[in-house]
C-alpha cells in the first residue's frame, strides 16, 4: 500500500463563492478556510466560555484562559516593555491562532493551516507592515536610525547600513518560513513513519513485529510534535514582540 | 553590593579599594553591554528556558535566519539586475551582502553580537 506523505497538505475546493473573484479567478471556500473558521471558533469559545462565570477561584476552563493571558502578557512585557502592551491584543490573537492551528493539525485527518506558506507569510507580512507603519507613524524619520548602528567607522557605514536593511527585510521571510517549515517537516515525518507501519504490517508475521519499531517512533514523534506545536506558536509570538519593540524604540 | 553605592558617593572614598571597585563595576557594565551572551541564563524571562529547551528548535531558528538573509539578498540583486539591466553585478553584490546579513541575523539571534542601538535599552531581547 502506497502512502503519499504530501497528500495531507492538498487544498480542496469545497463550496464555490460565485459572487467573489480576484483577478478573474473565482474564489472557493476551501478546507483551509474551513479549518481557519474552526480555529477562530474554538479560540472564541474557549475565551468567551471561560470569562462568562468569572469566579474568584477559577475553574478548569477559566484557569486555562487566565494562564494563556498571563503567559502572553509576560512575554509582551519582557520583550517589548510596558509600552508594548498596547499591542497585546494583536500578539495574543496571533499566538492563539497559531497555537490552535498547530494543535488542531495534530489531530488525524485534520488540516494544518500553518503548514501553508501563504498563511504564515500573510501573518508575518502583517507583523512586518505593522512594525514599519507604526514605526514611521510614532517616530517619523527617526525610525530609520534602526539601520544606522552606533560606533561604526564612517568608511564602512554605507555597507553596514545596506546589510542592516537586508537583515530587516529578511525578517518576514525567516519569520514565516520557520513556522511553515517546522509544521510541514513534522507532519511529513509523522506520515512517513506511519506509512512504514502499514507497509511492514502488511508484510506477514515478521513484518508485524518489525512494525512495532516505527510505531514506537510515531508515538515519540507525536509527543515531539506537540512540543514543537507549542514552541513554534511561542516563537512566532515572541519574534512579533521583538519586532514591535523595534517600532516602539528604534534607537536613541 | 557595589550597586548600593551611587556615583556621587565614591568621590569621597579616596581609598584605592573604592577606586578599584568602581572601575571593576564600570568594566562589568561595559562587558555586559558588549557581550549579551555572557549574561547568566537566569536573567532571561522564562522565554529563554522554553526556547533553549529544544536544541532542535534552536538549530532550526538559526538556519532559517541565515537562509532568509541569503534569499532576500539574492532576490533583491536579481530584481535590480532586471530593472537596471546591470546583470550580473546586482546579483553578485547583493548575494554577498545577503550572506553578510544572514550571518548578522544568526549572530544576533544567538546573542553573540549586540543588535542595533535599540538593544541597549532592553538587553533581554537580544537573547534571541
Amino acid at each position: 500500500m502506497q502512502v503519499d506523505p504530501i497528500h495531507q497538505f492538498q487544498i480542496h475546493d469545497m463550496v464555490p463563492l460565485p459572487m467573489l473573484s480576484v483577478g478573474g479567478h473565482p474564489l472557493w471556500f476551501t478546507n483551509s478556510a474551513l479549518f481557519m473558521f474552526i480555529i477562530v471558533g474554538l479560540v472564541s469559545a474557549l475565551l468567551i466560555g471561560a470569562t462568562r462565570r468569572r469566579a474568584v477561584v477559577p475553574g478548569r476552563l477559566q484557569s486555562a484562559a487566565e494562564m494563556s493571558y498571563e503567559f502572553v502578557a509576560n512575554t509582551v512585557r519582557a520583550s517589548a516593555g510596558n509600552e508594548g502592551m498596547k499591542f497585546f491584543p494583536f500578539v495574543f490573537t496571533l499566538f492563539m491562532f497559531v497555537l490552535f492551528a498547530n494543535l488542531i493539525g495534530l489531530i488525524p485527518y485534520s488540516f494544518t493551516v500553518t503548514s501553508q506558506l501563504i498563511v504564515t507569510a500573510t501573518l508575518a507580512l502583517l507583523v512586518f507592515f505593522i512594525v514599519v507603519g507604526y514605526g514611521f507613524w510614532k517616530n517619523g524619520l527617526h525610525f530609520l536610525n534602526l539601520f544606522v548602528p552606533k560606533g561604526v567607522p564612517k568608511l564602512i557605514l554605507p555597507a553596514i547600513v545596506v546589510i542592516e536593511i537586508l537583515s530587516f527585510l529578511s525578517r518576514p521571510v525567516s519569520h514565516s518560513v520557520r513556522l511553515f517549515a517546522n509544521m510541514l517537516a513534522g507532519h511529513i515525518t509523522l506520515q512517513v513513519f506511519a506509512g512504514f507501519i502499514i507497509m511492514l504490517g502488511s508484510a506477514g508475521i515478521l513484518g508485524i513485529f518489525g512494525a512495532t519499531l516505527p510505531f514506537i517512533m510515531v508515538v515519540l514523534l507525536t509527543a515531539l510534535e506537540l512540543l514543537v506545536a507549542f514552541l513554534q506558536a511561542y516563537v512566532f509570538a515572541i519574534l512579533t514582540c521583538i519586532y514591535l519593540n523595534d517600532a516602539i524604540h528604534p534607537g536613541h | 553590593m557595589s550597586d548600593a553605592r551611587d556615583n556621587g558617593e565614591h568621590d569621597r572614598l579616596q581609598t584605592d579599594e573604592a577606586a578599584l571597585s568602581a572601575r571593576l563595576r564600570r568594566l562589568n557594565e561595559g562587558l555586559g553591554h558588549a557581550r549579551p551572551g555572557a549574561r547568566p541564563p537566569s536573567d532571561g524571562d522564562g522565554a529563554d528556558r522554553a526556547t533553549t529547551a529544544s536544541g532542535y528548535a534552536k538549530g532550526f531558528r538559526l538556519s532559517s535566519e541565515l537562509v532568509a538573509g541569503v534569499v532576500v539578498g539574492a532576490g533583491i540583486g536579481w530584481l535590480l539586475d532586471r530593472w537596471l539591466g546591470i546583470s550580473p553585478w546586482g546579483l553578485i553584490v547583493f548575494l554577498l551582502l545577503g550572506f553578510a546579513a544572514g550571518v548578522l541575523n544568526v549572530m544576533r539571534s544567538a546573542g553573540l553580537v549586540a543588535g542595533t542601538a535599540l538593544d541597549e535599552t532592553n538587553p533581554r531581547q537580544r537573547d534571541r
